[in-house]
């Protein structure tokens, strides 16, 4: 049977309501079971030396001294990884970021490795292995690293994207383009334009649990892997490649996770730790610290922005240009481009124009977080409208709404908007409670908007019917906020049965089919759909069943509310029968009841958000403190509400992190100065007030019930709405992120002074 | 190098246990005793993950060395249900949806059980100061206040 994806309206019972998380009892009571977690019979302790120089060539390691200390049973190098990336260049980075080859390119870059029988011996066995670096020239700024006199960090990268072949080699991996119309044109109508430059400082994911895993290879060559992580079918592929492994052979079990934010959706250690259990014969486990968490791991790209906007009297945006710089780390990825996508996604724009570039810096390789590369740009272009607000005298409110994509509008990357949610969150934020709470002295409101794409991909899904009635779910989407209760939702409301007659579980790489990761917001929206697919599959057997019982033809056979009904006038005298009584009898009807979904989950449906807040900011010491905090959304169907606010709330706290404290410190000698909890200040509960919360629903015509990615938009908003109330509270524009006490204090002693 | 021989209470059981002088209690609970349900976030003392109460007084088990729980009584998360009847706190943390990836719950629930030892009546900035040593990534805060200030009303009333 052909299955339908579209929206189609319907009354929800089960959907939309607030019921307990099926994992969540061995999650209050210390039961459940995380990275580190797990361990094996006779498992070693694996550990990584890391390079303490920013950019530096290896000449040689010597391992012989750590080898030779009693109780170590492996000792590797790049040497026991070696290159079977068969020139995809994508895979030789990921290899060389697990464990350097020829060049350190960070601080905390890995060199070595070692598993020993315990964490003081492996700890020693570091110590005990050689490196001799030849230290050479880095740069951790996005802007210097520009520069043509910028130390090189890779001489085999040469600008694509250019018109010309370059001939020199650049830190610069990438120009990207994106717009339609005529910004020259459109600014030559504007009677108002606003130019700025910002920057944004680089943050991490910020997870709580560490990255770990355990690895076991067996003699046989198959093997097993246990991970933290928010795709395993991902990280098996990766790391059988890696390690020259059939991907069938390598069995891959996410434990529950501890937070990934983006930031497990790249391997690091877990091909280190496959390779050190390859060498060792035992299962090896590798948990790392949080001051490698830090330096080797994660984190978002720094930038550097300009913008520039053009408006007449009467409001309406004539043109809109940006260059976005993006740092990616030492190796090349595609964060600028993204941030030039989604730079001015939330307006009708007629001329528009965004530049992005990818750049190379002696910094950890830029991973995902959460609706990647879009909060810097939202900041910077966001900051700019709402200065051009006030240029006009125009409520910064009622500026957006005029200027607001709509459905039919062509976004500034391109595609043609079907409904959108961004006029709906404005007005919604315009008529907000929020909007006309009193502010005191020293007190600032602001708002922005945000957006992000939302993924679909490759999921699969299994849906088992017990003989009992119950119903098991097994999905390949790892749960990192709550996705197993809305998926088990999903199945009550298809199924017509109640929630607690079902059991959601994340099922490993053997035991389903292939699933993209969990990331891009994709994984309650795909998820959901081939829930809702495996559902009505299922139902096809439960009909057929009935009518196998009934000894009448299926076609006189209807689901309705969990019950197989009888219809027909000749049918009159049948009752129904429940899932249960189908279920029942299904070893005498053909056999176990299932319903299978394998699909590619298209048109996840954009999604946009506005928010506000107020925030206090002392002029003598430039310490903030936020007030009020309000996210408004356009979720499409929220199917656990309660996880939605969940997930704005969340987005909403790391955004607010970014925008006041949060940084990567580098000293001059190129190596991260704040690798810890304490350095790098999270938002702790006393910074923070009560987020509220308002979701919207404008339903996503790609999905049966309208559902959109709800996961990462939520910290697009942010930087910007802080940045606009902070301004409005200290009198003076920010424009470097995060607005830490000292840089709003030197912003109010510049305007004071000037 | 010769191990320490401890004794000492846990969630009111007594347990003996070997183990090296520079070993942490946190290290001794999940890998000598399977107790995982404090969790490392930082080894530091920085993130509250590890939270246990130690004779009735809340800390982190990273900065706590195995060898010193000698004699003494320790309450972790695992010990906070009576048999299949979950401790208020816990309850009201499932029914809140105070949790997402729940790493850094175990840690929230031993200092908010702490804290409403202390304080029964907490406002809601003593609930947001006395749970500061705790981080949580996912949540904003905003649920644990509530199941915390859900739960000291429900304990007061009991
Ligand atoms: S692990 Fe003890 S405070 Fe973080
Ligand atoms: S729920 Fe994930 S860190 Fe708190």
């Amino acid at each position: 049977m052909n299955f339908d994806p579209r929206f189609s309206g319907r009354k929800f019972a089960s959907v939309g309501t607030r019921p307990i998380r099926p994992d969540g009892v061995d999650k209050v009571t210390g039961r459940a079971r995380y990275g580190a977690d797990f361990n094996m019979a006779g498992q070693l302790v694996g550990r990584v030396l890391r390079s303490p120089h920013a950019h530096a060539i290896i000449r040689k390691i010597d391992t012989s001294k750590a080898e030779k200390l009693a109780g170590v049973k492996a000792v590797i190098t790049a040497a026991d990884l070696p290159d079977l990336t068969d020139g995809d260049a994508a895979m030789y980075d990921i290899l060389d970021n697990c464990m350097a080859r020829t060049k350190a390119l960070y601080d905390g870059h890995a060199v070595a490795a070692v598993a020993a029988i315990d964490a003081r011996t492996a700890r020693q066995a570091l110590k005990l292995i050689e490196v001799d670096y030849e230290i050479l020239p880095h740069v951790t700024d996005v802007d210097e690293a520009m520069q043509h006199h910028a130390p090189l960090i890779n001489d085999t990268i040469f600008t694509e994207g250019l018109e010309e072949k370059p001939v020199k080699p650049s830190n610069v991996t990438k120009r990207s383009q994106f717009g339609h119309g005529d910004v020259h044109q459109g600014f030559g109508h504007a009677d108002f334009i606003v130019e700025r430059s910002f920057k944004t400082e680089q943050t991490h994911q910020g997870y709580i649990e560490p990255h770990a895993c355990v690895a076991s290879v067996s003699s046989d060559g198959t093997a097993d892997l246990w991970v933290c992580t928010q795709g395993h079918f991902v990280y098996r592929q990766h790391c059988a490649q890696l390690l020259g492994m059939e991907a069938s052979k390598l069995r891959v079990t996410s434990s529950e996770i501890g937070g990934g934010f983006g930031g497990k959706t790249h391997v690091w250690a877990e091909p280190v730790a496959l390779a050190l259990s390859r060498k060792a014969g035992r299962p090896v486990k590798l948990v790392m610290t949080r001051d490698e968490v830090f330096r080797a791991s994660g984190p978002t790209s720094a930038t550097s922005i300009d913008v520039k906007i053009g408006a007449r009297k009467d409001g309406t945006i004539t043109a809109a240009e940006a260059t976005l710089r993006y740092s990616a780390g030492p190796y090349a990825g595609s964060w600028a481009e993204i941030g030039a996508m989604t730079a001015f996604a939330c307006y009708k724009l007629d001329n528009v124009k965004t530049v992005g570039y990818e750049v190379l810096v002696n910094r950890p390789k830029t991973a995902a977080y959460r609706a990647p590369s879009a909060p810097m740009a939202a900041f910077a272009v966001e900051s700019a409208v709402d200065e051009l607000a006030k240029e006009l005298s125009m409520d910064p409110v009622d500026f957006r709404i005029k200027n607001a994509a709509q459905e039919g509008t062509r976004s500034s990357y391109g595609p043609v908007y079907g409904p959108i949610g961004i006029g709906p969150t404005l007005e919604a934020v315009k008529n907000h409670a929020h909007m006309k709470a009193p502010l005191a002295k020293n007190q600032g409101r602001g708002m922005a908007c945000g957006f992000w794409f939302n993924f679909g991909g490759q999921t699969c899904v299994d849906l088992n019917i017990g003989m009992d009635g119950s119903v098991s779910l097994a999905v390949g989407t790892v749960d990192v906020g709550g996705s197993r209760a809305s998926l088990s939702l999903v199945a009550a409301e298809e199924l017509g049965i109640d929630y607690s007659q079902l059991k959601a579980i994340v099922a490993d790489t053997s035991s389903l089919g292939y699933n993209d990761m969990t990331d891009g917001s994709r994984g309650t929206f795909s998820s959901s759909m081939a829930t809702i697919s495996a559902a009505r599959n299922a139902i096809k057997i439960l009909r057929e069943r009935a009518a196998q019982m009934w000894d009448i033809s299926v076609d006189d056979v209807v689901w309705e509310q969990g019950h197989a009904v009888a219809k027909g006038e000749k049918h009159g005298n049948l009752g129904k029968l429940s899932l249960k009584e189908i279920a029942a009898e299904s070893g005498k009807t053909g056999g176990p009841i299932a319903g299978h979904s394998e699909l590619v989950a298209d048109g996840a449906g954009v999604s946009f958000a506005t928010h506000i807040c107020d925030i206090e900011v002392d002029p003598e010491t430039g310490s903030t403190r936020v007030i009020r905090y309000t996210v408004v959304q356009d979720a499409g169907k929220a199917v656990h509400p309660t996880y939605v606010e969940g997930q704005y709330q969340g987005g909403a706290a790391q955004g607010i992190g970014w925008a006041l404290n949060e940084e990567y410190i580098y000293g001059k000698d190129g190596r991260l100065q704040n690798a810890g909890f304490l350095d790098y200040r999270i938002p702790v509960c006393s910074d923070l007030p009560m987020i509220d919360t308002q979701i919207l629903e404008i339903p996503n015509p790609n999905h049966p019930y309208g559902v959109r990615g709800v996961g990462e938009t939520s910290i697009v908003p942010p930087l910007a709405a802080i940045a606009n109330a902070v301004s409005n509270a200290a009198g003076v524009r920010m424009t470097h992120i995060p607005m830490s006490p000292p840089r709003i204090l030197a912003a109010i002693e510049a305007e004071r002074g000037g | 190098m010769a191990g320490i021989a401890v004794s000492t209470t846990i969630n009111g059981d007594i347990t003996e246990y070997l183990c090296q002088p520079d070993e942490t209690l946190l290290d001794v609970l999940r890998d000598r005793l399977g107790l995982t349900g404090a969790k490392e976030g930082c080894g530091t003392g920085d993130c509250g993950a590890c939270s246990i109460i130690l004779d009735n007084r809340l800390v982190c088990s990273c900065l706590v060395l195995g060898a010193e729980a000698e004699g003494r009584r320790i309450e972790t998360v695992e010990g906070m249900a009576h048999g299949d009847q979950l401790h208020t706190l816990q309850q009201k943390f499932l029914e809140h949806a105070a949790l997402q990836c729940g790493i850094c719950t175990p840690g929230f629930l031993i200092a908010a059980k702490d804290l409403l030892a202390k304080n029964p009546d907490p406002s809601e900035e003593e609930i947001r100061f006395g749970l500061a040593g705790n981080l949580c990534r996912c949540t904003g805060y905003d649920k644990i206040v509530r199941a915390v200030q859900d739960a000291a009303h429900v304990m007061k009333g009991a």
